[in-house]
């Protein structure tokens, strides 16, 4: 095993410092009873070559994006990386890196997550993130019980327009601490929780009186925000959201079958210390030169231990990187550009797909870069069919919404042709 | 030196009793455990707190430290100067640091409380 | 690590010049409509959010800059305790950057992603095979997130007994990682804490006290936190399970037992592995992990949604588990982080496990041996994958092991795990792991000696290490009590 460096002599060496003669006598503290005999039950150990060859063939098996045309969204986007992503990323000191609980020998990590977190600021105007959380479903779980323990409260209100996997999980972690959820706000109401823009795509201007509403029980209002998106809409810190939150996956990280991803947090300065998870913060050292540490670590499960209010510990700190890199890379005129690219495609697609016969318009209202429509047959008998023109299709909303039996959620991003919008229309065409 | 004109508690607290007001703080010892302080959740004025109530939140850079209500009583007033200097607590743990005055509702409970050399001799069994 | 001439290196963001920058895409080949058109001019951001402006050049410089002042395991030597710090092959990385992996979409049809499907098929049966568990869920993100899940399954299983109000306590040693009670406060249970005995194994008198009807799980790392096995597992396995409740693996020190024995076969009912520890998936400076969760056969009905399924034609994700917890994370987990274990595993094979176990226990006692002679060694027994020493002797000269740990990072070796676990004084947990070589630890030892040397004759050293870093010591109660957690 060649990722193991002691050499027999290296091991007898060893053993005889132990004044053992077998590594074997070294579990002696394991029962007998309990000591397997037989050789674990997997496959026969494969070279390099040949594992790289067994995973490269099952790699092959999946239809991907850089080969075929992806129409789907719904919380997972495929927008472009840059090269320079990707080889920041490959930088080992960086991914081969603990956390940085040592910080005076982690600088660049602490520094990424700080210029990460300023970053995250700027674009949801709050005034506070961390270090990063799972994905955006359990960051959204996290904005919501950072909202309980705020307001002593614990019931809330969440729409059929939040995404149907985030609403999941947020129903199996409030079970366990009896929470209600609720369609109407009142002076119960813990918080709020909207999608911007919905898990449809949908953007409505009712958001910009939903603050006033919401403080005036006394509730808070978090806004889960398409991190794209905020570069051409308005940041939810300016129509009163209290705690932003979301996937932020769409800068600068692959879809990678729905995860590592990377859940964005952010809320107002004085919800700073019910803000869970890892926060990096600038200092001093005793010479008097800037550096970075983690910081307010008293909130933490490893200091608060069953008194914590989140147990998380790691974060997603190399997607952060990602997204830290990615936004270098855009700035605001490449974020706006992706952003706005992806809205004109989208309503170019939408407009196209409404000329055929047999598709008709979904919900209603202005929308992002995701739209829903009518299919005069089965979404998904449509979507095997589409496979073999090289087509992903979109999501046939059935598999979360049964009242949407023939709706279909497309999605445009930047990375998708004219040519494929076009070739998508004249296939449905033809199947339709 | 622990000062003789006020009593303490086993949880590292201090009270300075002051006719109905009891001044509440924590002892040099608590702050020299702590470390660096670093942020006080003060209660809120007017709160009503049981003897052994967590009535506040000490916290160091790398520690949690509840504070008890000492006696029973009424918050009257906390120290606000410690929200932007919590370090007050490390450089004056008995005067400038003190953390709030209950307006005892049974001033009887400073009886049950240690005295100066009771808490001295306490502290070095620690 | 490279150490610069100067000490600081600027935020992005000192670094923009307007109108500079560092991206290129292709023109809109739709034709552009007016944007507000499209959409409600009210929603339209006014003003650009501040992000920086630079050329691509000048953000490779800048995050190589910052790379440049990080220590990962490609660095050098990583003891940190607990964490397992092994190297991470460079081929998961490259099979993880697969096109047919990195670029597919969680909700494509399954015809279109048997591959992964397969992946994650097989690794949950290859996860089966090293636990000694009959299922396992591939969702959790990360250890933390595995504990949660499982504490969740294991109250989804007294509550289709009947038994849930009964069962309202979980059980955690004082050597235990700080997750473990938040997780269980996390999920409504009262946590008890249950000492540990002369010998660092769990007091089986004092968990005989606080076990009982009441009793939800006992959750247990095996290596415990002081890299000892709990030489009463079978005894304590029988005491949880004749109380009615369940025995928890917390799997952060799975890497000891790899092929030598199974946490199934002690009697733990509920495992969690960390995919980015024990199966050499990079830490990736905090993130991303994986923590899947294995259990017996009893509480298969109430693992996460969806699970996958081999039939006839083909994998398939099944959702059809009426009794299920739900899902804990979007998804079906880190899918990549999967990957990269996957690939290990099968590179690994069984015997190659076992050399791993075998390797890292060999290591550890090798350290320890050498080391006992010049710091206190608090339980003085075979360690298993790592163990935990005491900065006592040391700290009566003044020096703290916080001034040890600070003194390793001059040497760019990367600190061990200190103050940890709670219960030893001045902790110090050190975990070599099987992927280094007797001459790395030889130096290690080497270096060791002389600070515990350096701890008497010149403590004033350490107290100014580290020295040689881009910065000294930093002033940490100050980011606490004024925090600065952005630029502007």
């Amino acid at each position: 095993m060649h990722y193991i460096p002691n050499t027999p002599q290296d091991q007898a060496e060893m053993l005889a410092t132990l004044g053992v003669s077998t590594v074997q006598e070294l579990f002696g503290e394991i029962p007998e009873s309990l000591r397997l005999r037989a050789e674990l039950d997997l496959p026969p150990a494969l070279a390099e070559p040949e594992v790289f060859k067994l995973l490269r063939s099952l790699a092959a098996q999946n239809d991907n994006a850089e080969d075929v045309s992806l129409f789907l969204g719904a919380g997972t986007y495929d927008h472009y990386i840059p090269s320079a992503v990707k080889h920041i990323l490959g930088r080992s000191e960086f991914y081969t890196a603990y956390t940085p609980y040592q910080a005076e020998i982690s600088q660049g990590t602490l520094q990424a997550i700080y210029e990460y977190q300023t970053m995250i600021c700027n674009l949801t105007g709050m005034d506070v993130a961390n270090a990063s959380m799972y994905d955006g479903a359990t960051a959204m779980v996290e904005g919501v019980l950072m909202a309980g323990a705020i307001t002593k409260r614990t019931k809330v209100v969440l729409p059929a327009s939040v995404h149907p996997e985030y609403r999941q999980v947020l129903h199996t972690y409030l079970a366990l601490q009896g929470w209600e959820l609720a369609t109407q706000i009142d002076r119960d109401t813990a918080a709020v929780v909207v999608q911007y823009p919905n898990f449809f795509g949908q953007v409505d201007t009712s958001i910009l009186a939903l603050a006033e509403q919401v403080h005036a029980q006394g509730a808070l209002l978090i806004v889960v925000a398409n991190p794209i998106a905020l570069g051409l809409l308005k940041p939810p810190g300016e129509f009163g959201a209290d705690i932003v939150c979301g996937e932020g996956q769409v800068l600068g990280n692959p879809m990678g079958f729905g995860g590592p991803h990377l859940g964005y947090l952010a809320c107002r300065t004085e919800y700073m210390r019910r803000l869970p998870g890892r926060i990096v913060g600038a200092t001093k050292d005793l010479e008097g030169t800037k550096g970075y540490v983690l910081t307010l670590q008293t909130r933490e499960q490893h200091i608060r231990r069953q008194k914590a209010t989140s147990n998380i510990c790691s974060n997603q700190a190399l997607n952060a990187l990602a997204a830290t890199v990615y936004l270098s890379l855009m700035g605001p005129t490449g974020l706006r550009k992706v952003a706005t690219d992806s809205t004109q495609k989208a309503h170019y697609l939408y407009e196209r797909l409404l000329e055929i016969e047999g598709v008709t318009p979904g919900l209603p209202g202005p929308f992002f870069h995701e739209f829903t429509v009518q299919v005069a047959a089965d979404p998904e008998e449509l979507n095997q069919r589409l496979i073999e023109y090289g087509i992903i299709g979109g999501l046939p909303l059935k598999r979360f919404y049964p009242e949407l039996a023939n709706q279909i959620l497309f999605c445009v991003t930047e990375r998708r042709a004219k040519e494929e919008l076009d070739y998508l229309a004249q296939v449905l065409e033809g199947l339709l | 030196m622990t000062p003789t004109d006020r009593k303490y508690t086993r949880e590292h607290e201090w009270v300075q009793i002051n006719g109905k007001q009891a001044i509440v703080g924590i002892t040099n010892y608590a702050q020299n455990e702590l470390g660096d302080v670093v942020f006080v959740d003060l209660p809120e004025t007017g709160s009503v707190v049981e003897a052994n109530d967590e009535m506040a939140v000490v916290e160091s850079v790398k520690a949690v430290s509840d504070i008890y209500a000492p006696v029973s009583g009424k918050i009257v007033k906390v120290n606000e100067a410690l929200q932007d200097n919590p370090e007050l607590i490390n450089s004056d743990p008995y005067k400038d640091g003190w953390i709030s005055i209950i307006e005892m509702s049974d001033p009887d409970e400073v009886d049950e409380l240690m005295s100066a050399e009771e808490y001295a001799d306490f502290t070095e069994g620690e | 690590m490279r150490i610069d001439g100067t000490a600081e290196v600027k935020v992005i963001f000192e670094e923009s010049v307007s109108g500079r920058k560092g991206y290129s895409l292709p023109d809109l080949d739709v034709p552009a409509q007016e944007l507000d058109q499209l959409l409600p001019l009210e929603l339209l951001r006014q003003q650009a959010p501040v992000l920086p402006e630079v050329s691509e050049v000048d953000v490779i410089r800048h995050f190589t800059r910052l790379s440049e002042r990080n220590h990962g395991v490609d660095s050098g030597f990583y003891p940190l305790g607990s964490c397992t710090m092994k190297y991470n092959p460079k081929i998961n990385e490259d099979v993880a950057v697969l096109a047919g992996f990195q670029s597919i979409h969680p909700y494509q049809p399954e015809s279109s992603c048997q591959g992964a499907l397969e992946v994650l098929f097989d690794l949950e049966k290859c996860l089966c095979a090293i636990t000694g568990m009959d299922a396992f869920t591939l969702q959790p993100a990360a250890g933390a997130h595995g504990e949660l899940t499982g504490l969740m399954l294991i109250k989804a299983y007294h509550h289709h007994r009947g038994q849930l109000d009964q069962k309202r306590e979980v059980i955690v040693p004082d050597s235990a990682h700080g997750t473990n009670p938040a997780s269980a406060a996390l999920c409504g249970f009262k946590v008890v804490e249950v000492p540990s005995d002369a010998r660092g194994n769990v007091d089986v008198a004092a968990l005989r006290q606080v076990v009982g009807p009441q009793t939800a799980a006992l959750m247990l790392t095996n290596p415990n936190t002081l890299g000892l096995f709990e030489e009463h597992i079978e005894e304590i396995a029988q005491l949880i399970h004749e109380a009615g409740g369940l025995l928890y693996y917390d799997g952060a020190n799975a890497n000891a037992i790899l092929g030598v024995t199974r946490p199934g076969d002690m009697g733990f009912d509920v495992v969690h592995l960390n995919l980015h520890k024990t199966f050499a998936a990079p830490h990736g400076g905090g993130g991303p992990g994986s923590g899947p969760v294995g259990v017996k056969k009893d509480l298969i009905p109430f693992l996460p949604v969806p699970r996958v399924i081999q039939e006839a034609e083909g994998y398939r994700f099944d959702f059809d588990f009426p009794q299920s917890i739900g899902k804990v994370k979007a998804y079906y987990g880190n899918f990549l982080v999967a990957l990269k274990a996957y690939t290990y595993i099968r590179q690994m094979g069984p015997s190659g496990l076992k050399a791993v176990a075998e390797n890292a226990v060999l290591n550890a006692n090798y350290l320890m041996e050498q080391l006992k002679e010049y710091y206190d060694l608090p339980y003085q027994r075979r360690c298993m994958h790592e163990f935990v020493l005491s900065g006592a002797r040391q700290k009566e000269y003044g020096v703290k092991t916080l001034d040890l740990a600070k003194g390793l990072l001059d040497y760019g070796i990367h600190a061990p795990t200190i103050y940890f676990p709670l219960i030893v004084e001045e902790a110090l947990m050190i975990e070599p792991t099987e992927t280094e070589s007797k001459a790395t630890l030889d130096q290690f030892i080497a270096l060791m000696i002389k600070m515990a040397q350096e701890a008497i004759e010149s403590p004033e050293k350490l107290h100014q290490a580290p020295q040689r870093l881009p910065v000294r010591r930093l002033d940490e109660a100050g980011a606490a009590r004024n925090p600065d957690l952005k630029w502007s």
